[in-house]
């Protein structure tokens, strides 16, 4: 803090004490901007009695307070008393889990200070992003930072053997079988070094050919190509099996770990993206086991016993043979890496003109109405001329890429061929063994184009496995107990006992206190954003609380295992989601087992019988994805038939009439009584008029229940919730006997005369 | 909640339209009934229901066998002339294996035509081997054992699923 400073804050802190030796450091945080925002580093201390800022202090006190905000990443931390704002401290948002961190201990110490008490137990950190518990004195949460800000390394792929442990023995065998069938391609050439020395040039200087021995040579030939034969392909089916089933258990686990993550998880990540990171992902690691791998350790042995030979020959000529090969594979490799800039910008156009695709495809009714097919065909058709030049770019080089790859390869068998005649002429070789080193040579040059693609290879397969390892990695962040308490015979009570719900660091929910008794029915309202949702979410064991506990049975929810409770929870959202197969099946989702009575007993229940009966195969009809198109408020009663099988003492309806019209609301409302008799029920509704039956209604606002009583007791007291109320009915026709709604539109054409006479 | 009780006491006729006739225990006749089978595919003899013209459930029975007989015969008369569900024998050619495809069929009806229109039309049924085949104009055609057919169907089939 300088001068500057404090002209700014227009405040004279209290008189600057040095910092006293015996005073002990509770914490620190690190601010990285100064005051004018340049990157400056500093420091805020806060010690047991006082918050140190450079050569500024202030003792703790009643009326000190530290507040943040931030805005566009730009964080601000704040030192207010009751006259005013005593300093400001900018940050960038990289620190802010440490300013909170240091705010939250702020407030303990001042709160011990001023009320004289030790200060409570620090409550343990969450992740903002995860929302799991952090490890003590951390800021960030080892898992969402290592998939935020770690490049995948190849050493990833290394945290594949997990998955190959079980294949142990057919990998080896592989393995074996990768040596056997690579030493026998290795053999015909060998071959024709005597065939050459002993048979073809002796007969050129007038001996006759000796035919037992051509027949024991070309037999040879034969032999060993026909094992090479059978060698490469017990070799190539019994790895491709292997990584096979490598990808297909990493695919599953990975699966059955997604499902067990919690909700958080899913909010934050695109579906898309979860979807090809279980879907390509594992099948491009698969790829590259099957394929690359198994190539480039064929190409690797190949190599390497090709060098064992040709030294064992003639090392002078092995020597030379062998020489120009690394610069050869360096320059191939080169080549490679400009390319593969080239086709990665390739799949960036390529990812340009299918997003043109997803936009406009799901939104044809918009672009249909605005009549703008012209200006979508234009966007597509620039995107595909995007497309066009990048890869006539690259297809230049591509094109040069084959050729030169051909001339590299006969430049080193011309210095093959120059070396040689020399040694020839000095007699040091025979004529056969010059022609058995042309023959090793021309095999691995060509493995040498293989092998650079390697590099690329791994590195995105490498790539593929950090994200997969990345959900893996994660924990969830409603975790089943280690040892699951049991939970008694669920009657319907609920005990919520000062919750705190915080997602990031924005308060969602802020001390909410309520007992609701088995078979009440209560209702939720409130504006949207006054955490209505969260407080079912967290009901439900969707995501942990805070700070305070959710007690069903007097077990607080996280002791019990999150299956056995969520079996006495039935939930009505308003998108029902309707799997595919049939409407038995669907309406069976939570109670597979169910008998066809019981179903049927639901779906009378939940008024959906009647109509489940028109369709052709009644209970037998296809919904879902495609099949029998179902209105909404029909797919709606099956997600209520659904919630009534599983009979559940919870039932939780999160706006599960808004997305109706009135006369389906009406039905739906019906089966909605029904459903709701005997249990305990949480709902939450827009149209308020759906909530007169409920025994208590909570108002909540900004995160906090402002008002609690049932309608009539509301009505009464003239606060929130009778605003709410006169808001909604302003919309309403004279309010109809079961109070449904008529939307906004329909009010609004109306003839002024009727409006007035509301 | 289950209505699992035997039917109640009903009558069930055809009237000189062809419609069928119901009277309930309260003594009103509802002309142009329908019966509908709740589970048509999985089991079409459970959960027999008859609904008014105005899809007005009327009458609930658990199995077709539990009706008195001359309304078990009347229901038996209007299923088997509403419910045309051809079985496919023999699947003689297809126009191709890429869909929309023509088939022609031989069917426990006399051969037939019938157009797929994808393969998703084509709904794997709990059975073994059993499948449903929806044509374009939406018919069904049942197929009650894929493994039964011959080979030379199996092998097209195969070519779609």
């Amino acid at each position: 803090m300088n001068a500057d400073d404090t002209l700014l804050q227009g405040v004279q802190p209290a008189a600057p004490v040095p910092p006293k030796p015996d005073e002990r450091t509770l914490a620190t945080f690190e601010i990285d901007l100064d005051d004018r925002l340049d990157f400056r580093p500093g420091q805020l201390t806060l010690t047991e009695r006082r918050i140190v800022a450079g050569d500024r202090a202030w003792d703790l006190s009643a009326g000190l307070n530290l507040n943040h905000h931030d805005h566009a990443g730009l964080g601000m931390l704040e030192l207010t008393d009751a006259t005013g704002r005593l300093a400001l401290w900018r940050y960038t948002m990289a620190r802010n889990p440490a300013a909170l961190r240091f705010e939250r201990e702020f407030n303990r110490r001042r709160d011990s200070i001023v009320s004289g008490l030790p200060p409570p137990p620090a409550v343990a950190a969450v992740c903002p992003i995860c929302q799991a518990p952090l490890p003590a004195d951390e800021e960030e949460c080892p898992n969402c930072a290592r998939e935020l800000h770690t490049p995948p390394s190849t050493w990833t792929l290394l945290r594949l053997w997990r998955f190959a442990v079980p294949y142990k023995n057919m990998l080896l065998a592989g393995f074996l079988l990768t040596l056997a069938a690579t030493a026998a391609t290795l053999v015909p050439p060998y071959l024709t070094m005597p065939l050459m020395d002993d048979v073809l040039i002796p007969y050129q200087n007038g001996k006759p050919i000796d035919w037992t021995k051509v027949s024991w040579l070309l037999g040879g030939l034969l032999g060993a190509a026909a094992l090479a034969w059978g060698l490469g392909w017990a070799r190539t089916y019994i790895l491709a099996l292997v990584s096979e089933r490598i990808g297909a258990d990493l695919r599953t686990t990975t699966y059955e770990h997604l499902l067990k993550l919690s909700l958080e998880y899913f909010g934050g990540k695109r579906t898309g993206d979860l979807l090809a990171r279980i879907g390509s992902e594992t099948d491009r690691i698969n790829v590259f086991l099957s394929l690359h791998l198994l190539d480039f350790a064929t190409d690797v042995l190949m190599i390497a016993m090709t060098a064992a030979i040709l030294f064992s020959i003639n090392p002078w000529l092995a020597l030379v043979t062998l020489l120009p090969l690394p610069i050869i594979g360096w320059m191939i490799h080169f080549v490679r890496e400009k390319l593969r800039t080239g086709f990665e910008q390739i799949d960036r156009v390529w990812a340009e003109v299918t997003s043109v695709l997803a936009d406009t495809i799901p939104g044809i009714r918009v672009v249909k109405a605005f009549a703008q097919e012209a200006r979508e065909a234009h966007r597509f058709r620039d995107a595909n001329r995007h497309n066009l030049e990048v890869n006539d770019r690259l297809n230049r080089v591509w094109s040069l890429f084959a050729p030169t790859v051909g001339l590299l390869t006969e430049i080193g068998v011309l210095v093959v061929w120059i070396f040689g005649i020399w040694l020839v002429a000095k007699d040091s070789i025979t004529v056969g063994v010059l022609t058995a080193f042309l023959a090793y040579i021309s095999r691995f040059y060509t493995r040498l184009d293989s092998m650079s693609r390697m590099v690329s290879a791994t590195q995105k397969a490498a790539a593929g496995a950090k994200r997969i390892f990345d959900i893996l990695d994660h924990v969830s962040s409603v975790p089943d107990p280690a040892h699951p308490a049991v939970l008694p015979p669920v009657r319907g009570g609920i005990q919520i006992e000062n919750v705190h719900f915080r997602y990031g660091n924005r308060a969602i929910l802020r001390g909410i206190d309520l007992d609701i008794r088995p078979g009440e029915m209560i209702g939720l309202v409130g504006h949207s954003g006054s955490g209505k949702s969260t407080l079912v979410n967290l009901i439900c064991r969707f995501y942990d609380v805070t700070e305070g506990g959710i007690k069903v049975e007097g077990l607080d929810l996280r002791s019990v295992a999150v299956a056995d409770y969520r079996k006495h929870i039935g939930l009505v959202l308003q998108e029902p989601f309707l799997f595919f197969g049939t409407i038995a099946e669907n309406i069976a989702y939570g109670k597979p087992d169910a008998t066809r009575a019981e179903i049927v007993a639901a779906a009378r229940a939940a008024h959906a019988h009647e109509f489940i009966l028109r369709q052709p195969f009644g209970y037998d009809s296809l919904v879902g994805e495609r099949g029998q198109a179902l209105s909404g408020g029909e797919r709606q009663r099956i997600s209520i038939a659904r919630a009534l099988l599983i009979d559940p003492r919870i039932l939780i309806l999160d706006e599960a009439t808004s997305a109706v019209d009135t006369e389906t609301e009406f039905e739906i409302q019906s089966a909605l009584n029904n459903l709701i008799r005997g249990r305990t029920t949480i709902a939450i509704a827009h149209r308020l008029s759906t909530l007169r039956r409920a025994d208590r209604l909570i108002v909540m606002d900004r995160g906090k229940i402002v008002e609690i009583g049932n309608h009539d007791e509301l009505m009464v007291r003239e606060g929130h919730y009778w605003r709410l109320y006169m808001a909604q009915s302003k919309q309403l026709d004279e309010p109809p006997p079961l109070g449904e709604a008529v939307p906004a539109e329909a009010a609004a054409v109306r003839h002024p005369a009727e409006e007035a006479k509301l | 909640m289950s209505r699992s009780a035997g039917p109640a006491p009903f009558t069930l006729s055809r009237d000189p339209f062809g419609r069928l006739v119901f009277v309930g225990r309260d003594g009103i006749a509802h002309a142009g009934v329908v019966p509908v089978r709740a589970f048509a595919l999985t089991a079409p003899d459970e959960g027999i229901s008859i609904l008014s013209a105005e899809s007005k459930e009327l009458l609930w029975a658990d199995r077709l066998a539990d009706l008195p007989e001359p309304a078990r015969t009347l229901l038996g008369e209007e299923f088997a002339q509403r419910e045309f569900m051809p079985v496919i024998r023999r699947i003689v050619a297809v126009s191709s294996f890429a869909t929309p495809s023509t088939w022609q069929v031989e069917t426990d009806r006399g051969p037939a035509a019938l157009i797929l229109k994808s393969e998703d039309d084509i709904r794997r049924l709990k059975g073994p081997g059993a499948l449903l085949i929806a044509d374009s104009n939406g018919i069904h055609f049942l197929v009650r054992d894929r493994r039964e057919l011959d080979a030379q169907s199996q092998k097209i089939l195969k070519r779609f699923l």
